[in-house]
């Protein structure tokens, strides 16, 4: 088994494992929704998994608009859903 | 600003060959990928490539991109390597803006080769947005290159290769594909691999689309439709699949959004994918030293990208004053390997929107 | 059929297989009936049974009396298109490619499939080879002679 990777998504702790993108390890602890359409907020999971599009936008340690898809898990990441466009900081 | 001779936009099959071929040549390369790490699409691809022994016909994709990385190991004193690298802006004077790590990063080339790739086009129908609706390549990457499974029960919409592919790659996985759907008549794809999933009891239905995704907050349900012979729903012929994944398998297109940035000339030609960049038969653009190749240049097979890769890699070191030895051999070699692979009845699509292509260019001359 | 189902009809399956005098002795049967460009059967065949010529995009044709029965195609071929057939008194036996896991053990009993997916009896398994470079199984299997032109593959143990 490979080994695990430690992060929390909305302040719940997770695991991943190592070679894992944020999304994939999401996934793999079902979790099927990543963002939320922007103005009607209908629930949104990933579509591409290598970048292209944008429905996998998180707020990860704090940063918007991250595509997790391409994101690789670190240990200790702070990973949070993302409501509208995001915060430019 | 940073200066280098010739930057490689992707680090795919076309990108990688590019670069093999430009340091070849003598030529000093930097490959720019966004992932983390290289070989683009191939590190998911786990069937064993068409094509000839020129395009590692036979041997598994994956293997290939080992086969690829492990030549670009032996030019390690010209070829530099940067991934995580997002490449967010081209401009016509050869200036590219990389993001890497959170910085911004500006790169003064004397030549590129863009080898982006491609994206997976999107169908409308009802709910398309839920959660569960997935490209059948988004499929392939969470099982093929992280080991998630991607759902229980799939309803594959589209039979052209990828649809057929990952359809067999999923039942590897032990996910149940409840059908593939296809709005034409015909199977779209190989129908070796038709036939690979047909044995397997997997029902192919020509002349049906997806109609609807139901579910709140994920897909729970699909229902489909058949089509008349001008593609109208036919009423009262819907169908009920219970599944909890949608795979979209519709097709590709070139992902040009860099060269139409710095104002290469792109055209709409769908037998390529949609919009895709006016190139000579060196495959350079209408921006002087900017080169296109793989699926960048119009949608296709692996094994052409690998060939249009390394014709670009030639044509863009030469530009830079490393001719290669056999120059002359190896570039009509190239010619004669991708008209060989463009020959059959699937290669007539991409000759037709390459000849369309050509039209444009000659008229713009 | 084939362009519809994605399998082929029973004629196009006829034309590829040879007489039961010839299937005696082990011959590949080349289920390829499309022009597409690929030809890793023809290179990999030990004996030259295999011709496609000059342009790739042509579907391969076998010479019988030079075909072996090796199987080393039946592992190339990208579309798991090919099998190799032999009768051996009333039985037929085939050596075709498998890649999902667990693959069947020597001796077992499986479900066998026609190649519309319909399950059409119960086949032996008589042996296994797993290639490590190619990573295709290549498993040889025998049925009941009756079913030599509609096998097409084993799908699930026999419960």
């Amino acid at each position: 088994m490979k080994q695990e990777i430690p992060f929390t998504f909305d302040g719940v702790p997770m695991t991943g494992r190592v070679g894992d993108t944020v999304a994939s390890a999401l996934h793999a602890a079902g979790v099927m929704k990543l963002s939320s359409s922007i103005k009607r907020h209908r629930p949104r999971g990933f579509y591409c998994a290598i970048g292209n599009c944008s429905s996998c936008h998180m707020i990860v340690d704090g940063k918007s608009n991250v595509k997790t898809c391409v994101t690789p898990l670190r240990a200790g990441m702070k990973v949070e859903t993302q409501t509208g466009k995001g915060v430019v900081r | 600003m940073i200066a280098k001779e010739l930057v490689v936009i992707g680090g795919g099959p076309a990108g990688l060959c590019a670069a093999i071929a430009a340091a070849e040549s003598g030529s000093r390369v930097l490959i720019l990928d966004r992932s983390a790490r290289l070989g683009g699409q191939l590190i998911k691809q786990t069937h064993k490539f068409f094509g000839s022994e020129n395009q590692y016909a036979k041997t598994r994709g994956f293997d290939i991109a080992k086969i690829l990385l492990s030549r670009v190991d032996t030019f390690a004193d010209l070829i530099e390597i940067w991934v995580e690298a997002t490449v967010v802006a081209l401009y016509p004077d050869k200036v590219l803006t990389v993001v890497q790590d959170g910085k911004y990063i500006k790169i003064q080339a004397k030549a590129i080769v863009v080898a982006a790739g491609a994206s997976e086009k999107f169908l409308a129908f009802e709910n398309n947005d839920l959660p569960g609706v997935y490209g059948a390549g988004a499929v392939q990457t969470l099982m093929n290159v992280y080991g998630v499974r991607p759902a229980d029960r799939v309803l594959m919409v589209g039979s052209g290769n990828i649809g057929l592919i990952v359809s067999y790659q999923l039942m590897q996985a032990g996910v149940k594909v409840a059908a593939i759907v296809e709005a034409a008549p015909r199977i779209g794809g190989y129908k070796v691999h038709a036939s690979k999933i047909a044995r397997l009891g997997v029902p192919i239905l020509t002349s049906t689309t997806v109609l609807r995704a139901v579910g709140e907050t994920c897909v729970k349900q699909a229902v489909t439709v058949k089509l008349d012979p001008a593609w109208k729903p036919i009423p009262g012929t819907e169908s009920v699949h219970d599944v909890d994944a949608i795979c979209v398998a519709v097709g590709l297109t070139p992902l040009t959004s860099l060269l139409a940035m710095a104002g290469a000339m792109t055209s709409y030609i769908p037998e390529l994918g949609g919009y895709a960049p006016i190139l000579t038969d060196e495959h350079e653009s209408t921006l002087a030293d900017v080169f296109v190749a793989g699926d960048a240049a119009g949608v296709e097979e692996a094994s052409s990208a690998m060939v249009e890769g390394r014709l670009a890699g030639l044509c863009a070191a030469k530009r830079l004053g490393y001719p290669h030895a056999d120059f002359d051999d190896i570039v009509s070699e190239c010619h004669a390997q991708l008209a060989g692979l463009r020959n059959g009845p699937f290669g007539c699509k991409t000759c037709a929107g390459i000849a369309k292509m050509r039209e444009v260019r000659d008229h713009a001359r | 059929m084939l362009d519809k189902f994605g399998f082929a009809t029973p004629e196009q399956v006829a034309s590829r297989f040879f007489t039961e005098e010839v299937l005696k002795k082990p011959k590949a049967i080349l289920e390829c009936y499309e022009d597409i460009p690929c030809n890793p059967c023809v290179t990999s065949c030990p004996t030259g049974a295999i011709t496609i010529g000059p342009d790739i995009n042509k579907q391969p044709v076998l010479d019988p009396d030079k075909c072996t029965g090796c199987a080393v195609c039946v592992g190339a071929c990208p579309g798991l298109a090919i099998m190799v057939a032999q009768i051996k008194e009333d039985r037929a036996w085939f050596k075709i490619p498998h890649e999902f896991l667990p693959h069947p053990a020597k001796n077992e009993l499986w479900d066998a499939a026609g190649r519309d997916g319909r399950l059409i009896g119960v086949a032996k398994i008589e042996g296994v080879v797993l290639s490590p470079k190619t990573k295709t199984a290549i498993v040889t299997v025998s049925i009941e002679k009756a079913q030599l032109l509609r096998f097409a593959t084993v799908v699930t143990k026999h419960a």
